[in-house]
């Protein structure tokens, strides 16, 4: 299969949409998520969407399958937070291996069948690894701002173990994403890259970070130029930002690096913003829209969605998308 | 893509990038246990908040690194440094900046790094320990994204001299490139300052060592950086700070020309190069450089005599041995606030009441001003700073005058200062302000945008004794002629000054002067503004002057309507047939390589400098003369080199810290002309009509074979069926000025409040500028291969034009309004438009793109009232609001 990086010198790639979203539609209960396997487990467990990939198989092929037939070329792992801090709310800690492993080894299998099916259009995966539910830098205790719930030293070999796992299952990309606190991006970068040497292997690495607010920073308080200094030691495919904003919301941030870096920059903003429910509403048309302006600014190079998009919406992305360039490296 | 010279950026919350243009980067060095007892005592006793306070004070005091260092035997370093940057972490204004992690222990700095999510500086590592150690550190410094300080030292020892310090850097640097890709713009050699005139022959050239050596490495070793502690070098010299403070800044001043970039220095340890006795100056000099044989001794000799008159030598301060009356005069006179306090302190003792310091000391001492500025013999910028002495003055004095209670001050009278509504623009008045101050009137300024209702209210509340209206942009004109009514019809008895940059002797004379029967004057220029209120407010003379002043008005009246009524006028239909021809079959025109919006957050400041156009900067502070010619001129050079090096300080402190911001969107769109409308497609089919430009067609009468010009003719017309385009775009550089400025006049300061507005605006027209050239060569591209100087591209001879809305060759505001819908302007940089659509913040740009060789600026004249018609319907616009608009520019019936 053609290298990813040569691809996307030509093309604009899409990414997938929500896992969680699409997950919510099969209505799950407790039973469901256990399965066979986790049958007579200790605590509850519904709710952790991540282990549906060894419960549910069927169900995360089939979600990986309407994005792909939606003209994703990138699908991510249901593995956003497989790592062992993540999981240490349902007690699973010792199954993060077997989480990252399986959730790749099935996302890559229906990849390689839409591959098949047109090798023009080559599919890749990419391992998603998330922020984790604990942050490097900042206290949660408030009186106590010097308190860390969770070192560097920790986060490392937790990010190491699923990273690991995941390139065993076959993954083609890393994606590290959702990232509100740059130190925790770092351990997980740091123990990618003690990877790469011990396994002497060049695996491509996503960034993206995730500006919280119209602060316009990130929930860590960094700039979005800050941000991609700290993180411009290791060699990136593409540095982006992803979740909290919808796509008009994030335009801003993507034009600062699009200016001040000479990476790919991706993107995979929500469906909006949430409203009163907490519930995403924007329609594909809506979004592609707005997406739209990323690409007569010639912001992107790969596109996608995160909370609340549906293949709807990755199939209306990738549309638009179809008829533009990629972003060639310029900057003011 | 990137294959030109990289910088080294370093993060805190904020970036810090640092490029050619930065200067110097100084490292604040007062957390370090090494170096601050006190700071060592604080972290000994967990006193974690003033330890936090003083690296506060460290970024306050404008450190745009921190340097934590914990290296204490007495002290669990690493427990320490986790501990102080993790509550660092937790305190947004000390984090924004980047943090060195310095110690001599791997384990400290590994653990300094682990909780930091900004790219750091390492201080540091060197080869002493081996090559092999020395990769494994780099290696893990480059994992945690940091970049580093990589001492002159080896297996053998420290570089002592040129050739081991050379050695040794490129060395280390072949083995951080070469073996470890360490990126080479991270890399940042400490290449060890030595103290010198010690007495011993080899330390004589450890300091032109150091200098040569930071020459070979910024030569040699591409993208490094170079940094050092410089107090080092005057160790020899403790207790003689005099000597000390010459010798950092000779040692600075001349590193810093070889190249070094980073560095450590006490701002209160430094001399400023230029204030450097001469003499002083060359004995230093001979030391730093090793000039001389003798040097040493000679420089020893010489600062004995250094120490014992010291205070005397550091600069003329004889002037401090005269009377105390000549010394407040000499302060003011000079704009030194050094010791006005101290003068004044002992002028209150003397003085029966504090209030005669002021009615007695500091006024003579300003009517010298005064009578100085009046001959000529000084100037604008020198007054403000005399402003700024006497505000401190008065400051002081008047706690005291409120005790005392006893006294009134007895001022020449009473004069409220406002910007009218609509309009942000108030340099001008400003200076007016300061130049009445210094002339013994309270001056109650309203600030900008001030609504009429307001002013006629502050003006019968304070009981003024004048009024005085300032504008930049035309219809601040009809503000001025309303206010004007009102006071007649609430039967004001005040005079009205008129000042400000569209304002004229005709326009005041011909609009504004028949609606008040009381004084109406317009005052060309600041300088003027003392004698025009003094002559109105002298009760002996000012009926005559008034008269005289009427009677001129009267007379200019008259002229005006003669030469109007010579003027001739065509017929629209006529103009239009007269229209300026492009033959749009040979005509070249470029598809852009950019179509569509682009904003740019935060453009770099340091790119607009040298598209600076100073001219008008000096034009603002009413020194005549074109730049750079000014410096040199007969009358005004010595000021005009003083203010401009005052500017150049000012302008490195706003591109050192990011004072302001640079902000701009543009567009380049399809578009063609539609008779004279200007007709943007938001479609390649070009069948969305996105947006209409309106423009204007010059009436008078033109001679045989000059065109009617519209703006409009310089775009292919839609029935030629060639594919035209046309751009549109607003910068704005006053974001932080207003912040600035009111900092500034906090501290009485209003020499520095004017100057950071007057460059803001001036880095405004640059950025326009350096758009404008980006969108010639780059994204539209008609002009890839243009080759301009600055002075070419202030005498506008690029191809295609830029013209403004406002401006001459379409005088209409409203198209901005057109402007702001088509590009966002508001939502996606956040430049505003006030009620008569004055852009603010004031230092902002906006204005159309034309790219067709032919096209060319010019001056729509005057219009007839059919045009303004047809201009009404066409913008759908009510008439009289039409007229109101474009009523400067309507010609009289």
């Amino acid at each position: 299969m053609e290298d990813i990086r040569n691809i996307l010198k030509n093309k604009i790639l899409v990414l997938d949409g929500a896992m969680g979203t699409m997950i919510q539609q099969y209505k799950f209960t407790e039973e469901d998520y256990r399965g066979e396997k986790f049958k007579d487990f200790n605590v509850s467990v519904k709710g952790n969407n991540d282990m549906l990939s060894i419960t549910q198989p069927e169900a995360i092929k089939t979600i990986h399958g309407k994005y792909l037939e939606a003209g994703a070329d990138i699908i991510e792992t249901n593995t956003f937070s497989s790592t062992t801090i993540a999981m240490a709310d349902y007690e699973m800690e010792d199954f993060v291996y077997e989480l990252n492993f399986e959730s790749a080894k099935i996302a890559k299998e229906v990849a390689d069948e839409y591959t098949a099916k047109n090798p023009n259009k080559p599919r890749f995966v990419a391992g998603s690894i998330g922020p984790t539910n604990r942050t490097a830098s900042m206290s949660p205790d408030v009186n106590d701002p010097g308190f860390r719930a969770v070192s560097f030293e920790d986060l490392r070999v937790a990010y190491k173990q699923q990273a690991e796992a995941l390139i065993d299952g076959g993954v083609d990309v890393l994606l590290v994403e959702t990232v509100f606190d740059t130190l925790n991006a770092k351990a997980a970068l740091f123990a990618i890259e003690e990877i790469k040497a011990e396994r002497n292997i060049d695996i491509p690495i996503m960034l993206s970070g995730t500006i919280t607010d119209a602060s316009g920073r990130t929930l860590s308080g960094q700039t979005a130029e800050a941000f991609l200094i700290s993180v411009s030691h290791i060699p990136l495919l593409t540095v982006g930002f992803n979740c909290a904003l919808g796509a008009s919301q994030l335009t801003p941030h993507l034009e600062v690096l699009a200016q001040k870096s000479d990476l790919g920059i991706s993107a995979h903003p929500n469906a909006g913003l949430p409203n009163a429910f907490g519930e995403y509403d924007e329609t594909p048309e809506m979004m592609a829209n707005q997406i739209k302006e990323y690409l007569d600014k010639n912001l992107i190079n790969i596109i996608g969605g995160c909370c609340g998009t549906t293949p709807a919406h990755i199939k209306a992305i990738a549309e638009i998308a179809e008829g533009y360039k990629p972003r060639l490296v310029a900057g003011c | 893509m990137n294959t030109e010279k990289k910088y080294l950026k370093l993060s805190g919350l904020e970036p810090l990038v640092i490029t050619p243009e930065s200067n110097f980067i100084n490292v604040g060095e007062r957390t370090n246990v090494a170096g601050s007892r006190k700071f060592l005592r604080l972290i000994k006793e967990e006193k974690f908040d003033e330890a936090l306070a003083i690296a506060r004070h460290q970024v306050d005091g404008g450190a745009q690194i921190i340097d934590i260092n914990m290296d204490d035997g007495l002290l669990d370093g690493k427990e320490a440094m986790v501990r102080f940057m993790n509550l660092i972490a937790a305190e947004p204004d000390i984090a924004r900046v980047p943090i060195m992690v310095d110690s001599s222990k791997w384990e400290i700095i590994e653990a300094g790094l682990q909780v930091a999510q900004g790219k750091c500086v390492v201080n540091s590592i060197s080869l002493k320990e081996g090559e092999a150690q020395f990769i494994e550190h780099a290696k893990k410094i480059k994992m945690y994204g940091a970049a580093v300080i990589v001492m002159a030292f080896d297996e053998v020892g420290q570089a002592d001299n040129y050739e081991r310090r050379v050695e040794i850097a490129k060395r280390s640097y072949d083995v951080l490139v070469d073996k470890v890709g360490f990126p080479s713009e991270d890399i940042i050699f400490d290449l060890n300052v030595f103290p010198v005139a010690t007495g011993m022959e080899e330390h004589r050239r450890n300091a032109i060592d150091f200098i040569e050596a930071t020459r070979w490495v910024r030569e040699n070793l591409p993208n490094a950086n170079v940094s050092g502690g410089v107090s080092n070098v005057s160790f020899s010299f403790r207790g003689n700070n005099a000597v000390r403070e010459a010798m950092h800044s000779v040692f600075l001043y001349y590193a810093i020309k070889a190249g070094m970039n980073i560095g450590i220095v006490n701002p209160a340890m430094l001399e400023v190069y230029d204030d450097i006795p001469k003499d002083l100056l060359e004995h230093v000099e001979d030391v730093i450089l090793d000039r001389r044989e003798d040097a040493t001794e000679r420089l020893l000799d010489f600062a004995e005599s250094v120490v014992s008159t010291s205070k005397e030598r550091k600069v003329d301060l004889s002037w401090r041995e005269k009377p105390l009356q000549e010394r407040i005069t000499h302060a003011l006179v000079k704009g030194l606030d050094e010791f006005i306090v101290e003068d004044v302190e002992a002028a209150r003792l003397e003085a029966s009441k504090p209030i005669e310091v002021i009615e007695g000391n500091l006024m003579a001492g300003m009517n010298v001003v005064g009578d100085l500025f009046g001959s000529g013999k000084m100037f604008l910028p020198q007054v403000v700073k005399s402003a700024r002495v006497m505000k401190k003055a008065v400051a002081y004095l008047l706690p005291f005058i409120e005790l005392d209670k006893g006294g009134e001050s007895q001022s020449n009278g009473k004069i409220l200062l406002a910007t009218v509504k609509g309009d942000v623009h108030d340099i001008g008045k400003n200076i007016v302000g300061v130049v009445l101050g210094c002339n013994n009137y309270d001056i109650v300024d309203l600030g900008v945008m001030v609504p009429p209702e307001k002013i006629i209210q502050a003006a019968k509340d304070e009981n003024v004794d004048a009024i005085g209206l300032s504008g930049l942009i035309t219809p601040s004109l009809d503000e001025m002629v309303y206010l004007a009514k009102e006071m007649e019809r609430q039967n004001f008895e005040v005079p009205l000054l008129i000042g400000g940059a569209t304002t004229s002797k005709a326009h005041t004379a011909v609009k504004i002067d028949p609606q008040y029967k009381n004084a109406v004057v317009h005052v060309h220029d600041a300088s003027r503004a003392v004698t025009v209120v003094g002559d109105l407010l002298n009760k002996r003379t000012n009926q005559q002057y008034v008269g005289d002043i009427k009677a001129n008005y009267v007379k200019v009246r008259e002229g005006f309507a003669n030469r109007s009524s010579k003027k001739e006028y065509v017929s629209l239909t006529d103009a239009r047939k007269n229209k300026f021809n492009i033959d749009w079959n040979s005509t070249t025109i470029t598809k852009p390589n950019f179509e569509g919006i682009q904003v740019f957050e935060d453009v770099d400041l340091t790119k607009l400098v040298d598209y600076i156009d100073w001219t008008p900067f000096f034009r603002t502070w009413e020194l005549a003369g074109k730049y750079p010619a000014i410096l040199k001129d007969k009358v005004v050079g010595v000021e005009a080199t003083n203010l401009f090096s005052d500017a150049k300080m000012l302008l490195a402190q706003i591109l050192n810290e990011k004072l302001l911001t640079a902000k701009a969107v543009f567009g380049i769109f399809p578009a063609n002309a539609v008779g004279d409308d200007i007709e943007i497609y938001g479609d390649v089919g070009r069948n969305e009509v996105e947006a209409k430009f309106v423009t204007l067609r010059q009436q008078s009468k033109k001679k045989e074979g000059i065109a009617n010009i519209a703006l409009a003719d310089f775009v292919a017309p839609k029935e030629t069926g060639v594919e035209d385009y046309m751009g549109a775009f607003c910068v704005s550089t006053g974001f932080g000025t207003a912040e600035l400025a009111a900092e500034f006049e906090k501290d009485h300061d209003d020499y520095n409040s004017i100057m950071i507005k007057a460059l803001a605006d001036r880095l405004a027209e640059a950025f326009a500028e350096y758009l404008h050239e980006k969108v010639r060569k780059e994204y539209w591209g008609y002009a890839s291969n243009e080759v301009l100087s600055n002075q070419d591209l202030i005498k506008e001879e690029y191809k295609g034009i830029r013209p403004a809305p406002g401006y001459p060759a379409c005088p209409d505001h409203t198209e901005k309004l057109t402007i702001w819908d088509l590009l966002s302007v508001k939502e996606t940089i956040g430049v505003e438009l006030t009620d008569s659509l004055a852009m603010w913040p004031a230092a902002s740009v906006s204005g159309y793109y034309f790219g067709n060789e032919k096209s060319k600026y010019f001056g729509l004249g005057k219009i007839t009232e059919e045009q303004v018609k047809d201009f009404s319907i066409r913008k759908n616009m009510d008439l009289e609001t039409a007229k109101k608009w474009l009523n400067p520019n309507l010609a009289e019936n």
